[in-house]
């Protein structure tokens, strides 16, 4: 594969690993980007997040923000930013950052707003405050799903983030483009690589963190639904259906 | 300094009807791109999943597994997979439409086996109590309730395809992605702001279309429909990688 050694070759070269261009350098702009980029994210989306999901409304907001989001292309956003005239790392970060927005504050959402009301009920019957409903019982027993929206939103950044290098931005994505508009494919190639070794090496790292922030008592039940990658089923969120099965007999109902 | 006037009074809109009448074939032509390669790389991953998730559903154990493969493939960012396939499928269509499948792999097997596993208990009981076999069962039973599921994937799957076809413009065949990279490179307002908002229409037309399919091919969640609230599919609320 006369490809795959051009990208090795061009991987074990020193040269290309040091200097402004290097692939240390555009490593480290790349992880800063997505820090700025989450970072703003974070800034937006958990208050709102906390907000409407403590509130108990807002669950269809989360939805169709994180619907229509989904439609509008990465590059869309980054051109229209360009062509008007915000180039290089802030706009990047920026753009990044609306990417990142929906699953964090859907997860918010949904993750307060699924707490298990009879726990909400003891915990006000306790005498607790709204306030600290929200943050001894509501924002613990959330975390899990918070955690989850955070990890999807920090990923997808570091994914968007190499977009920005066709309207020139830099980062890992430097590589690949320039590598492809060179056509020298081996240097795409090793691009891809490091690309795609970066987004696992961080989603590791952060499910890892994902799983010490979470409290204990929740771990084991987390554990057993992180195989099918959806919420455990919680008590809370099992509920709308509860609600719905009189109507329709067809509708999955939690078991007896 | 007359330069700069120059350039600063030349008309720039965001939105020109006279781009539209002077470029409509190739708009068109780079829609119908956009459009079938959408449709084809939805097709080809439905055709996929659909097996998957039933063997995932009928083998618990390799449910995880399945999962955990899908869900690193979607880790990958797009820009480096086109990268890693373009030597191998080469530059054009077929890298593309390899990618697009890949992504969209991972939504309509995860939301087919959830799909799957959330038929009620009772209804798979009574089904083997009439002497349903597997096969039966999973064709007769389970996959008709899990259609609600499926077309919430195939919803989901379609729409971020759509977004993605875009990305293909580092291979040279990004449907409208290239039109916006075009006027990216060339300054024209017009000729990026008309391929987002096509981007967007065509995502929204597509969705609304597999909603009324999904509509059409549960006749009986009508009734209960009208009675309750909308409930939206589970999996659609929280967002989890």
């Amino acid at each position: 594969m006369d490809v795959l050694t051009e990208a090795f070759q061009w991987l074990n070269d020193p040269l290309n690993w040091t200097g402004r261009q290097g692939v240390l350098a555009l490593t480290r702009t790349h992880l800063e980007v997505s820090a700025v980029a989450v970072a703003i994210a974070l800034v937006v989306a958990l208050p709102v997040g906390l907000w409407l999901g403590h509130r108990g409304r807002g669950a269809t907001v989360g939805v169709v923000v994180a619907n229509t989001t989904r439609a509008l292309p990465t590059l869309a956003l980054l051109t229209l930013l360009a062509a008007t005239g915000w180039f290089g790392n802030t706009a990047t970060a920026l753009a990044c950052a609306v990417f990142a927005v929906p699953p964090i504050l859907a997860n918010a959402v949904t993750g307060i707003g699924g707490v298990d009301p009879d726990a909400r009920d003891a915990a006000r019957g306790l005498g607790m405050s709204g306030a600290r409903v929200m943050w001894s019982v509501e924002v613990p027993l959330a975390v899990p799903l918070i955690a989850a929206g955070i990890r999807t939103g920090a990923v997808q950044v570091l994914a968007t983030v190499p977009l920005a290098a066709l309207v020139g931005g830099t980062s890992l994505g430097t590589v690949v483009v320039s590598g492809f508009a060179t056509q020298r494919y081996g240097k795409a190639l090793a691009g891809g690589i490091l690309v795609a070794g970066l987004c696992l090496l961080v989603e590791g790292l952060l499910a890892v963190l994902e799983r010490v922030v979470t409290p204990r008592g929740l771990r084991s039940r987390t554990r057993g639904a992180s195989s099918d990658t959806r919420p455990g089923p919680r008590r809370g969120r099992a509920l709308p259906v509860a609600v719905g099965a009189p109507g329709g007999s067809n509708d999955p109902a939690p078991s007896p | 300094m007359p330069s700069g006037q120059v350039v600063a009074t030349v008309a720039n809109p965001w939105f020109s009807w006279d781009y539209l009448e002077r470029n409509g074939s190739d708009v068109l032509r780079y829609t119908q791109q956009h459009a079938s390669l959408t449709v084809q790389a939805v097709l080809i991953a439905f055709v996929v999943a659909l097996p998957l998730a039933a063997l995932a559903h009928a083998r618990p154990r390799l449910a995880g597994p399945v999962l955990a493969a899908t869900g690193v493939l979607y880790t990958v960012p797009s820009l480096a997979l086109f990268a890693v396939l373009a030597p191998v499928t080469g530059i054009g269509r077929t890298t593309v439409l390899i990618g697009l499948v890949l992504y969209a792999l991972l939504v309509l097997v995860r939301n087919t086996l959830a799909g799957l596993q959330g038929v009620d208990p009772a209804v798979r009981d009574a089904a083997r109590g009439m002497g349903y076999g597997r096969l039966r069962l999973l064709l007769g039973v389970e996959l008709p309730q899990a259609v609600p599921a499926v077309v919430a994937g195939l919803r989901l799957a379609t729409v971020s395809t759509v977004a993605l076809v875009t990305v293909g413009v580092v291979v040279g065949y990004g449907g409208l992605g290239q039109l916006m990279f075009r006027g990216f490179r060339s300054n024209y307002h017009a000729e990026v702001m008309t391929a987002t908002v096509l981007c967007l229409v065509l995502a929204l037309v597509a969705d609304l279309a597999l909603a009324l399919l999904g509509r059409a091919l549960t006749p009986w969640r009508r009734a209960s429909a009208a009675a309750t609230p909308p409930a939206t599919a589970p999996q659609e609320a929280a967002w989890t990688s």
